[in-house]
């Protein structure tokens, strides 16, 4: 034992097995480089020669209707996923449940929901006024159906119905991910059933609910646009109404292109900081030595 | 003195499975009883009866005079409002083989969650029992640390304290070293020592004879659903009557 610890302090046993290590020739990283790089110019330079005027890009870009039309995308997303959340937890509660008719309900629900195009939900909540011309209750209140069904809340209704079927699959799957052992500790403890999944049970679910929810947040972002078929005044149906009087059908969706880009980005950065707090437990994550 | 805890020739069948199969058990208060038997003998699914993790098919579990689950009216067992079901439970503590700790929770808010969120207790309250808590199971440095963080046996320890967080009546610990390497099972048979000397009611299954030996008033020897045998600790394992009590003490001392 010690004639080792000698030996490998020697210097000439040392020498004898301390080779440097050569570095590895990348050959693929350098040859994917130089691909990317010529289909890039080859891109630009087209864009370039191409028959698009970017002075007209530039000036539309922060035109007003151009950001009323971006503003609605998001305001139409965030009210479509706060719905399609809401319904989604209704939904996976109910089919957790131990009663037959309500767990059959929800399996029918989003049955119904995921078979039946986005498409035609929005044209169907849109024209509802063809069969049922006002909504009533005798006696109390009856409204003509055409200012119900506007085209906000038909879009609202269509996505976040449907996205509720979706988004309930995903947090059923995140309930379920939660060991048997937690909601019997806290039952132990003396936790009602709603404080248990409340304060326990979701909680630790959100791990896994998190980036799919947050893939279906940046899906709905894209997904508003075909809102703009029952006229609702999203980016889309802003930028159409512009290139239908000029002409500049190519610069005014570059400017929609662009805008896209900055929503994703921001939600993307959101969707990171979410799910590093609902890792912070994690050991590899975790400061909680350190935290005060 | 009526028992703390009285089993009343309870049933428990898993479909086709009798997990209990007509048990009487009582508990007096500040007693400690140590149930020991084979696997898939019952015992655990009589301490989840017991604190109404699981509902009974037939008989009767009292704690403190409270039937537990249920409530008698007119000579019918009606069950118990979520509510009141979860007000039985936070009077009794019980601790899992599988520690069963919060993970998105510190070590002290483990400790508190009951405590503020099911008694009521005030924050800095709670806080400040948590850590004499931590300080009596030898944690008080890990309490901003994350369970899993912490090693199995420091796990359990805070597993105990948060039961006992709740200031239990009663606490049930199922196996509670099982789950632990060898080197682990001191620390937490230690702290369940000094629970046991200070006076708590106190119903431990575990494989861990000695300490059943050392710390038990009584032991309880389970088989197929059924208690086959009870007895004073000591005068059980030195000298037991039954042929299964014999058997199985044969082959876990083996
Ligand atoms: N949820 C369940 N569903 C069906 N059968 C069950 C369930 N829980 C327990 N059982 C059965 O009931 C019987 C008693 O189980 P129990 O867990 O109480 O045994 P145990 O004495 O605690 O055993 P171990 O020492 O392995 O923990 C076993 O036959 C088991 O298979
Ligand atoms: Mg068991």
């Amino acid at each position: 034992m010690s004639s080792i610890v000698k030996q490998s302090s020697d210097d000439a046993f040392k020498d004898k097995y301390h080779y440097p290590i050569a570095t590895k020739f990348r050959y693929g990283r350098y040859l994917a480089a130089a691909i990317i790089l010529f289909i890039a110019i080859l891109i630009v330079h087209a864009f370039v020669v191409g028959k698009i005027d970017w002075g007209v890009v530039r000036e539309y870009l922060f035109a007003r209707s151009i950001l009323t039309g971006i503003v609605n995308t998001v305001v139409l997303t965030i009210i479509s996923m706060f719905l399609g959340i809401s319904f989604g937890l209704i939904a996976a509660l109910m089919r957790g449940s131990s009663n037959l008719v309500v767990r059959n309900t929800a399996l029918f629900y989003i049955f119904f929901f995921r078979s039946v195009p986005v498409l035609l939900q929005l044209l169907i909540w849109y024209n509802l006024a063809l069969i049922f011309p006002t909504i009533a209750i005798p006696g109390l209140f009856s409204i003509p159906m055409t200012e119900v069904a506007t085209p906000f809340v038909a879009a609202v209704l269509a996505f976040g119905i449907s996205q509720g079927a979706y988004t309930s699959e995903v947090i059923r799957s995140g309930l379920l991910s939660v060991d048997r052992g937690q909601a019997e500790a806290a039952k132990s403890l003396g936790m009602t059933k709603g404080q248990t999944l409340r304060r326990i049970i979701i909680p630790q679910a959100m791990r896994v609910i998190v980036p799919p929810v947050g893939n279906e947040t940046i899906g709905m972002v894209k997904y508003t646009s075909l809102a703009s078929i029952i006229q609702y005044r999203e980016i889309i149906y802003s930028a159409q109404t512009i290139y239908f009087a000029n002409a500049q059908v190519i610069e005014l969706l570059f400017v929609c292109a662009f805008w896209y880009l900055v929503v994703v980005s921001i939600l993307s950065f959101g969707q990171m900081h979410i799910e590093r707090y609902y890792n912070r437990s994690s050991r590899d994550t975790a400061k909680g030595e350190t935290k005060k | 003195m009526t028992p703390l805890v009285q089993i009343m020739d309870v049933y428990k069948n898993y479909g086709p499975v009798r997990a209990l199969n007509g048990v009487s058990l009582d508990v007096f208060k500040g007693e400690v009883v140590c149930i020991i038997g084979p696997s898939g003998s019952g015992k655990s699914t009589m301490l989840r009866c017991i604190n109404n993790l699981e509902k009974i098919s037939r008989g009767l579990i009292k704690v403190d005079g409270e039937i537990i689950g249920y409530k008698l009216v007119d000579g019918m067992l009606h069950e118990l409002s979520d509510k009141l079901a979860s007000r039985q439970r936070s009077k009794i503590g019980m601790v899992f083989q599988q520690f069963n700790l919060f993970p998105h929770k510190t070590v002290i808010e483990n400790l508190i969650e009951g405590p503020t969120h099911v008694k009521g207790t005030k924050q800095q309250k709670a806080r400040d029992t948590a850590a004499k808590l931590l300080n009596q199971v030898g944690l008080n440095e890990k309490a901003h640390s994350y369970p899993n963080q912490l090693s199995g046996g420091q796990q359990q320890r805070v597993a105990i304290a948060r039961a006992l967080a709740m200031e239990p009546e009663l606490m049930l610990f199922d196996e509670p070293t099982s789950a632990l390497d060898p080197e682990l099972v001191g620390e937490v048979l230690q702290v369940m020592r000094g629970l046991a000397n200070s006076g708590h009611t106190m119903i431990v299954v575990t494989h861990e004879i000695g300490f059943a030996r050392e710390v038990a008033d009584r032991i309880v020897f389970m088989d197929d659903g059924m208690i086959v045998e009870e007895g004073i600790a000591k005068e059980l394992l030195a000298d037991p009557k039954h042929t299964r009590t014999q058997n199985f003490l044969t082959a876990v001392r083996a």
